[in-house]
Order: C-alpha cells, then structure tokens, then sequence
C-alpha cells in the first residue's frame, strides 16, 4: 500500500500523482518504470518514472486516462493508497557521456520524456526538446522543459499553441539547420517513434525509443512485453525499456499493442459509468 | 492380511463434461471409506523402496499404517516430518515417476495410491485440526527468502520454527510462486496455498510483497543495510522461452506463462476481470508438460471448442503428470503427438489464423536419452487455429545473477550450490527451480528444507 501524497491535474486527460515509495525513490533512475494495481482486484499496469524525490522518498507519475484503470486511478485522492506499487523496473537512459540530444516527446510520452531531459541537462548536455501535442489544452510539463533545455519547440496538431505540425516536421528542420546530435531521444506514441525513427535514419543519427507494450509481472516471467529489435525477440521490461530505434520492429509492436482493444474499450466504458459522479 | 485388489481405488472426480466448463477442482479426494481400503493395499514393506522413491523420504509406509488404523492426524505427523507442504504435493506429485513407480504391488498389479492417501490425509488435518501454528521463540538471528514458492516457503518455515526472524520477499503482489500463478485452480485450489501461507504468517514470517531483489532491493544490500545473516534465493525458472519460428510475435499467441498468469493470478477467467485474456475458440498448445497441459485445460475452460497439444515427440516422452494427461484426454483435449510445428500464420489484421506444422519420427537417443525427434519429409500440414500457446520450457530469470557479484551461474542459467544449497557466496543460499531449472515443487520443497538447515548450521557456529 502506498499512500498517494499529491495529485495535480495536468490538462483535461492527464494526471500526476506523487506516491510515497521510499524503496523505489531510491533507485529511481530516468527511463525506468513501476507496476502499479489501484486496488485489490485489480489490473498490473506500468507507468514510467516522472521524477523522484530521494529524500523524501517519493516517486512521481504522470497518466493519461486512457483505460479502466487509470480511470480508477484518477478516482483515488491525496491521502488515498495505490494497492500496489513495484519498481524501479527495466534499464534506466543511457545518458553517459552524451554533450547534444534532442529530446523528442509526445502527448503524455511527454512525462517520461521529461526526467531524461531534465537529467542531461543537469549533466551539462545541450539538450534540445521536441514536444508535440494534439492541441493546446493538452500541452504538460511546458515549463519545466523550457527550463531543462537549451532549445525548446513546441508542436500542436492544429497550430494552437507553438508551431502547427509534427514533431517529425521540427526535428527535421532543427537538423537541417545544421544541429548535430549525438543522439535522439523518443517517448511518445508508436506511430511518433517510427516517423522519428525513420527520419534519424536517413539522416545516421543514433536513436533510442522508449517502448511501452503491453506488461504483467515486470520481471522477463511473461513474455507478454515482447517485441523484435534487430530481428531478435527481446522482453521490454528487462531488455528495456529503451531500444535502438532503428532495429525496433514498430508495426509489429503496433500490431499487438491493439490485441485487447475490444476488451479495453467496454472496461473502459464500464468504468467511466462506475466513476461518472466524480 | 493386505487387500488384495488389482487397482488403486479410483479417484472421485467431477464428470469430464461438467468440469471442462468450470474452475473447480477436477478431482475431489478420497473419502474416508476409500482411503481406508486403500490403505489396506499397502504390504509395509521392510525395505520401503517407496521411501526412496520420494526425494524427500516421506516415511511412506509407516503413514499409511496410521491411515489404516484411522490414526489420520498421527498420519499427518509422520509426513510433515519430512514434508512442508503435503496438501500440494499430494496434488502435483509425479508419483507415476517417483514413490509409485517404487512400489511393491506396482511389479504386478497397480500400486498403491501413496499420493491421494498423502492428499487425504493433508486435508483431513486442514479439516480438522485445531492446531494453530506456533509462534517460536526468536533467537534474534535474521534470514531474507527470495521468492515465495515451495523452495521459499519451505525453507522460511523450517527457518521460522528454528527460531529465526524471517522475511520473505516477493516480486509479485502476491506470494506462492508458481503454486500461485502457474498451476490452475481445477487442479490445486489457491486457498490450500494461502493457508499455507496464512500459517507461516502466523509463526511469524514477514512477507513482503511487491519487491523484486535486484531491482527494489539487491542481495548485498540485505546484507549490509538490513541486518540478514543469510539470505536463501528461490527465483524460480520463470523466464519464457519462445521457439523463434515465423509468426510468434502475432497477436494471440502466448507464453504459457502469460497466459496462466492472466487466468490463475489475474484471475482473467471471472468475467468481471480487469485483466483479459482472449477467448480463443481453436487453440495450439506447443509442449508436452505440465504447463502445456494446464494451459490447454484452461483454454477448454475459457469456452475452446477444439484444444490441440502440439508436441513433437511421442507419448510415452510427454512430461506431464500421467493423471493430467487421462484427465485432459477425458475433456476433449486432442493430442497431436510426433508433431512440430515450424510457422504461424496470421491474418489481414494481424490476428492468428493457423498453424503450420510438420510430422515427425522418433531417431536415435539424443544426449538426455530420449530418441530425437525428426522431420518427416514432405509432411506439412496446417491447423486452423485462433490462439497459440507456447509452452517449450523456461529458465532461470537472470536478474539476480546480474546484479550479485561473485555468484556462480551455471552455462544453463541456474545458480549453481553445493549438496547443501550453499552458493559460491557465504552466507547465500539457493535451491529449486533457480538451481534446477523447471523441475518440480517436492525438489524445491526439499531443496529449501535442506538450506534451511544448512543456514541454521552456519549461524550457529559464525
Ligand atoms: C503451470 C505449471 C504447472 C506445474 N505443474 C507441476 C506439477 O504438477 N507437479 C510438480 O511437481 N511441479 C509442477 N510445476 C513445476 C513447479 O511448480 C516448480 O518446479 C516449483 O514451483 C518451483 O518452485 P520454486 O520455489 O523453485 O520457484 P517458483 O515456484 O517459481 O517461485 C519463485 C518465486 O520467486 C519470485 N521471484 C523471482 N525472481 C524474484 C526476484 N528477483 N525478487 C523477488 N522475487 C522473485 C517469483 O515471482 C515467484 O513467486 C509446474 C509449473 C508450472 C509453471
Ligand atoms: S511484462 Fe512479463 S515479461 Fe515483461
């Protein structure tokens, strides 16, 4: 059990939540994630690190409600537990002896993008930070990128805030322009990451995905994490989460991150009426 | 003078028909009557070859006498001398491979039921005893246990009743290892494991669930930051593997683990689940051992009309206990043996549409003396299937091995002990699965109670 000790509305969709896990705060590093069940009966979801307090032994997490149980997650309050709650899991970011990144978040990706930047950057990185969003009411964590990074650009589908576009658009531009990295970073939905993979290809910059398929235990026991980099089955949740982008097989990943969509869609529905009062 | 009856007493189960369409315990345990006459069967040997039989030398005969006396609680006593947790192996045993096979009577006839005599008396105690678990005096001394299956538990309990303050720590949110995630309901129901659990608690033993040693916590840290003299590992064998074939990664094709963790411990086969599983209507199972076994009985219960085992050698090579195998037969299951398969295919959508497979014949023995299966030429065939479950086997998770300096792994993952459990590191101890690699629950169970002796030895004299 593990006491929720803030919780902050991000925009319409998005929720933080600062979690009283002293073990975890402790080994917290960017990229990594936890297993979380809101309540007794219910679902192992992953969610990535947002940030961690070590001293206070806290870690933050940031989701989107998206499904049932993030549904019942938004539901619990300052003061409320979180059943269970198990990490740090899976290999933190690579971030040794990188001096330019470009960081290239969207939508709620955003909130696992974040840490990683704001760690290059304390590292003495120039960090560039891509972030896209569908439109302005869902922009997070803006501030805190501004402050991380030495570029900043922001992306909106339909122009509402930041540049109209896609993040790919962005990149691009920046690169064209003469920015060379030693790396890109990106966290955001599958289909994103493959155009920022594609586009790093052409271009022979060394990139690195954050994947978040489908997960039970967390600890290789399952194999229901898998994906194909580099032609080799592999588990996200040990192996990775982070994955040279190049090699990752995104439209097989694409592919089985839809296997439960009919069950995900009527839980989901059935949980919004369970919860619509509140 | 000894009954003389050809065969065992047959075990009361639920009609094959009604039970492939339900969770509850398939086979219902013997009533007192039954084992009365079974004990009969029983020709005490002098020599018991049916104690060497049983890796942990269960005084076979001299229980069965007490069950023939009525004596069932003293009968209880005489196995927990050398058996944690008879409730479960009573259930899960190979007996067929071990004490049966020694068995006297087994020469000619059939031998005597020593498991479901072992099950009756185990949950005749749970029935009926009044006993609560004591709580021992602690001797200050403090013992971690990694993972809470029957090599964890096991050696928690005999460390608990020596004295020590134990903690056992868990990955899951839930202890019991694969008691718990693994092995389905209709064949080991989770409330024996929990009283098992239960009833460690009560001596004493701290669980604490949720923390995964080499990620939350590492060994050296048990050591240096909280206090343990000694820490056993039992991780288990939990780590999936896949047979690399085209079309493995499409969607509705499963480990086995998967797909047992999503109906035993996700409890996905209640319909107000918040976990899913897919409710295939045509299944593959690849394997032949128990895990394949239990996972295609599962399908069959999920609403399967048509369950197929897919193995590639023949049946007398299938590895599964011989019970599960008749009782999977009884409901339906259709094994297609001297069978491999070589690809799946999906449709438009990326769904499971089939898979491909070749027949086979048996060779020459291979290293571990079975005859090597292969291919018939020009023997493909395809089955029409909307779910493939793979169940090939697993090994031992890496994660602590990686994150444990100095720990001795063995080139197929295990960790490697001596006779005693001790690791190439003092005062780490390790048996089971993690040791092994997939084996079963009494030589966990018995590798646990052997560390915990020899953890018991090494506090004393430090
Ligand atoms: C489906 C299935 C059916 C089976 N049927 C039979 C049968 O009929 N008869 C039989 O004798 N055997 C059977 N077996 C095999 C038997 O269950 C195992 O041999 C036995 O459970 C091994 O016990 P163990 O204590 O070594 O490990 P496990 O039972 O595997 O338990 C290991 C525990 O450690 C935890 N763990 C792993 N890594 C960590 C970590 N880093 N930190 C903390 N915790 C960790 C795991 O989550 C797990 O709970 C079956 C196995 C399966 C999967
Ligand atoms: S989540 Fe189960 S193996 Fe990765």
């Amino acid at each position: 059990m593990n006491k929720i000790l803030k919780r902050k509305v991000l925009n319409p969709t998005v929720i933080l939540m600062e979690v009283d896990a002293p073990l975890v705060a402790k080994k917290a590093e960017p990229g990594q994630f936890i297993i979380l069940r809101a309540d007794k009966d219910g679902e192992r979801i992953p969610l990535t690190v947002a940030d961690y307090d070590r001293k206070k032994g806290s870690v933050t997490i940031i989701f989107q409600v998206v499904g049932a149980t993030t549904k019942q997650l938004s539901t619990l309050n300052e003061g409320d537990y979180i059943h269970d709650f198990v990490g740090p899991l899976g290999k933190a970011t690579k971030v040794d002896g990188l001096k330019k990144v470009a960081v290239v978040g969207g939508g709620v990706g955003c909130a696992i993008a974040y840490p990683v930047a704001k760690k290059l950057h304390s590292m003495g990185a120039d960090v560039h930070s891509v972030v896209g969003f569908r439109n302005k009411e869902l922009i997070i964590l803006e501030d805190e990128f501004r402050a991380a990074s030495g570029k900043f650009v922001l992306m909106t589908d339909d122009g509402s805030a930041g540049e109209k576009g896609l993040v790919t658009n962005a990149l691009e531009k920046l690169i064209e322009s003469g920015e060379n990295y030693d790396e890109v970073i990106t966290i955001g939905p599958l289909i994103m990451m493959k155009f920022v993979c594609s586009l790093t290809k052409k271009y022979g910059i060394k990139t690195v995905a954050s994947m978040n398929p489908i997960m039970i235990d967390g600890t290789g026991m399952c194999g229901g994490c898998r994906l194909t980099v580099g032609g080799k089955t592999v588990f996200a949740c040990v192996d990775g989460p982070e994955f040279d982008g190049h090699e990752i097989d995104f439209d097989e990943a694409i592919n089985r991150s839809s296997m439960y969509k009919p069950f995900e869609k009527a839980a989901y529905e059935k949980a919004c009426n369970l919860y619509k009062d509140l | 003078m000894p009954n003389m009856p050809k065969n065992k007493n047959p075990m009361p189960t639920q009609d094959p028909k009604i039970r492939k369409n339900n969770f509850l315990e398939v086979a219902m345990g013997y009533t007192e009557k039954l084992a009365l006459d079974e004990a009969e069967r029983c020709l005490n040997c002098k020599n018991m070859p049916c104690v060497e039989g049983c890796p942990v030398n269960v005084h076979i005969p001299a229980f069965i006498a007490k069950v023939r006396e009525g004596k069932f609680e003293e009968a209880y006593k005489i196995i927990s001398e050398s058996s944690s947790l008879p409730a479960v192996c009573g259930r899960v045993c190979p007996q067929e491979s071990q004490c049966e096979a020694k068995c006297v009577r087994g020469i000619k006839t059939e031998p005597v039921a020593i498991g479901r005599l072992e099950r009756f008396v185990a949950d005749y105690h749970n029935d009926n005893s009044k006993e609560a678990p004591k709580k021992v005096k602690s001797n200050t001394h403090k013992v971690a246990i990694v993972g809470s299956g029957p090599s964890g538990l096991t050696c928690a309990g005999d460390l608990a009743k020596r004295g020590y303050e134990v903690t056992v720590f868990e990955a899951l949110h839930l202890a019991g290892g694969v008691l718990m995630y693994g092995i389905p309901e209709f064949r080991l129901p989770k409330s024996i494991v929990q009283k098992e659990i239960d009833s460690l608690k009560e001596m004493g033993v701290d669980f604490k669930v949720n923390t995964v040693i080499g990620k939350t916590l590492s060994i050296d840290e048990l050591f240096e930051e909280y206090g343990f003299e000694a820490v056993f590992i039992g991780s288990g064998a939990g780590l999936p593997r896949f047979m690399n074939i085209p079309g493995e990664n499409l969607k509705c094709v499963y480990s086995a683990n998967e797909f047992l963790t999503r109906v035993n411990l996700m409890k996905a086969y209640k319909e107000d689940s918040a976990t899913p599983v897919i409710k295939a209507s045509r299944v593959a199972v690849v394997g032949g051992g128990n895990v394949a076994i239990d996972a295609a009985r599962c399908a069959l219960r999920l609403g399967a009309k048509e369950v197929y085992i897919v193995y590639r050698r023949g049946e007398e090579e299938l590895p599964a206990r011989k019970e599960e195998i008749e009782h999977a037969k009884e409901e339906g299951v259709v094994f297609k043996l001297l069978t491999n398969p070589t690809c799946i295919m999906g449709d438009e959508n990326g769904f499971v549409k089939s898979i491909k497979c070749v027949e086979m014949e048996l060779g020459e023995p291979d290293a571990s003396g079975r005859r090597k299966p292969v291919e018939k030429p020009d023997s493909e065939f395809t089955i029409d299937v909307d779910c493939v479950i793979m169940s090939i086997g697993t090994s031992p998770n890496p994660l602590i091995k990686s994150t444990t300096e100095g720990l001795e792994i063995s080139k197929h993952g295990g960790i490697v002990t001596n006779e005693e459990g001790l690791t190439s590191r003092e005062g780490i101890y390790a048996g089971g699965d993690a040791v092994t690699g997939a084996a079963t629950v009494i030589l966990a169970m018995g590798a646990g109670k052997k560390a915990a002796a020899a953890i018991d030895e090494y506090i004393k004299n430090k």
